[in-house]
Parts: structure tokens; C-alpha cells; sequence
């Protein structure tokens, strides 16, 4: 097996932010904290506006590993990106080397201080025993352990987001592409306002500009 | 004289390379980048649960493998809905 990423098709995203919901239902998120959020480029602008769904992309080189001080990552066997809890010293390094700010820091204790790092884990859990109340008290649930994929990606009602293999999601989305065309063939435009030509309206041009 | 002066050489190397050795400076065994934490177990390494539908055999990783692409491949519509 190669490994495990996500792939977000911005053509198919609409912004339902059911993924950010379901990883927080899934793994009981602290409040404050999201692993994974919603982008929107080009807000309000007819026709150009696309979204994308970003959490922790689990890089084959990631910069976070490179930084961290303590050494608390690790990638497991299929290529996912987690971290040691009780290791961890709440440094925020790996936030400043993340270039998708996937490390998210949770208030901790009275005065608000900031507490270990939490990221997206694939759905993966952590260092504790698998499908452990400690593992899921600390990283969320262990979907992998389970036999299934992240929450997001299943939950996704478009399919937007994938997750899983690379090889396999990247079979998906060019068999995707390649049926669907580009521009205003792409999915979703004719199904929602009808064909050019038969009563439907045509797309309008991007105006650029970004929110 | 070659042979004094190669000697010469070769000794300047040596003194002036010297310099650039790394210098230990931790007490234990370097940690060289490697994870510190506790060790992990492998989503395989799992019996899969009874009420589930997911199925494979402790420790096999391929057999893990298969149905997790199998369950990919539900992210397909295509290949779902015209099966």
C-alpha cells in the first residue's frame, strides 16, 4: 500500500462544512479546536467561488517531524502523521513549520494556557492501545483500527473530500475528471440550474478578487 | 622535496579538518530526529469488531489492506451506483 492522504476536489466542495462536523462528533474535539476547516476563495463571487476542506495532509516530509523539538512524531507504517500526547510540550513550533496551520492548540487549565498539541489523526488514534478509552480520550477515535476511513471523507455528501490510499483516491478523482470535463460541465452546474441552452443559465466568469 | 611537501599536506589537512568534527554535546546517545514517545501499534494488528461489517484476519496486514480498498472504493459513485 502506498499511503493514506486526502484529496479535496474544490469542483464538488459547497462549503456544508458536514466534514469539520463530522471530525468533531467523531472525535469529540475540544471546544475551540478544529482539525479540519472549510476554505472559501472568491466568497459571494457568482461562478467563481470554490471552497476546500484542509486539515493535516500528513506529508511524506513533513515539517512538523522536522522541527519539533522533543521529537514527538511519528508516521505510522500507511504513512500517517501523529504525535506522542505526553511528549508533547505545547511549543507551537510545528504550528509555524505546518504550511496548512493543521496544529491546534486547546485551552488548558484556568488562565486559558495553551495546552498540547491536537491535530487531525486520520481517523488514526495515537500511542495508546487501540480503541482504548486513554486513546480516545487524548487523539480520538481509531477508524483505522476499526476497518474504516476517516469520518470526513465518508461523511462527505458530494465526495468531495477523499481519504484513503493515494494511489487509490488519485484513481478516483482522474476517473472523475476525465468524465466530467471542466468548466461549466463540471458537476453539479447542470444538475442544479439545467443545460446551457435548454432554460438553464450559463456560469458566469470568475470577476477575481479573493475574501 | 614532493614527498616533504605532500607530508605537509597532509598533515595541515588533518589539523585544519579537525576542526570541523561535530562536537558531542548531549550526555545520552544522540536522538538524531527519532521519535521519543511510545510505540504504536498498527491498525491490522486488531481483531476487527464483532458488530462490524469490516473484516480481516489479526496481523494480516494485507487482508487489512484489501478492505480498506474496498471500502475506498465506496467513495466512487460511479463504480457504486452502475455495479
Amino acid at each position: 500500500m502506498a499511503r493514506m492522504k486526502f484529496l479535496c476536489d474544490a469542483e464538488r466542495c459547497i462549503e456544508c462544512n458536514g466534514c469539520v462536523t463530522a471530525c468533531k462528533n467523531e472525535n469529540e474535539v475540544p471546544w475551540g479546536v478544529n482539525r479540519r476547516r472549510v476554505v472559501t476563495i472568491n466568497d459571494g463571487v457568482v461562478g467563481a467561488e470554490k471552497s476546500i476542506s484542509v486539515a493535516c495532509m500528513h506529508c511524506s516530509d513533513a515539517p512538523c517531524m522536522a522541527v519539533c523539538p522533543v521529537d514527538c512524531f511519528y508516521k505510522t507504517e500507511d504513512g500517517v502523521v501523529l504525535h506522542d500526547k505526553d511528549l508533547c510540550i505545547g511549543c507551537g513550533y510545528c504550528f509555524y513549520a505546518c504550511p496548512f496551520g493543521a496544529p491546534q492548540f486547546p485551552s488548558a487549565g484556568a488562565f486559558g494556557l495553551r495546552g498540547k498539541m491536537d491535530k487531525c489523526t486520520f481517523c488514526a488514534g495515537g500511542p495508546e492501545p487501540d480503541r482504548s478509552e486513554a486513546e480516545f480520550r487524548k487523539y480520538g477515535r481509531n477508524r483505522l483500527a476499526e476497518g474504516k476511513l476517516p469520518a470526513c471523507a465518508e461523511m462527505c455528501a458530494t465526495k468531495a473530500l477523499l481519504g484513503g490510499d493515494g494511489d487509490v483516491i488519485a484513481d478516483i478523482y482522474r476517473e472523475r475528471v476525465t468524465r466530467r470535463g471542466r468548466g461549466p460541465e463540471a458537476w453539479g452546474w447542470g444538475t442544479a440550474y439545467g443545460l446551457p441552452g435548454r432554460g438553464g443559465a450559463s456560469p458566469a466568469q470568475p470577476a477575481g478578487g479573493r475574501s | 622535496m614532493r614527498a616533504l611537501a605532500a607530508s605537509a599536506a597532509f598533515v595541515a589537512a588533518a589539523f585544519g579538518l579537525a576542526a570541523c568534527m561535530e562536537v558531542e554535546q548531549t550526555v545520552g546517545p544522540p536522538k538524531a530526529g527519532k521519535y521519543q514517545g511510545k510505540p504504536d501499534t498498527p491498525a491490522w494488528a486488531n481483531e476487527p469488531l464483532a458488530h462490524e461489517t469490516a473484516r480481516w484476519t489479526k496481523g494480516d496486514r494485507a487482508s487489512w489492506e484489501a478492505q480498506i480498498k474496498a471500502r475506498q472504493l465506496a467513495q466512487h459513485e460511479d463504480r457504486r451506483i452502475y455495479q
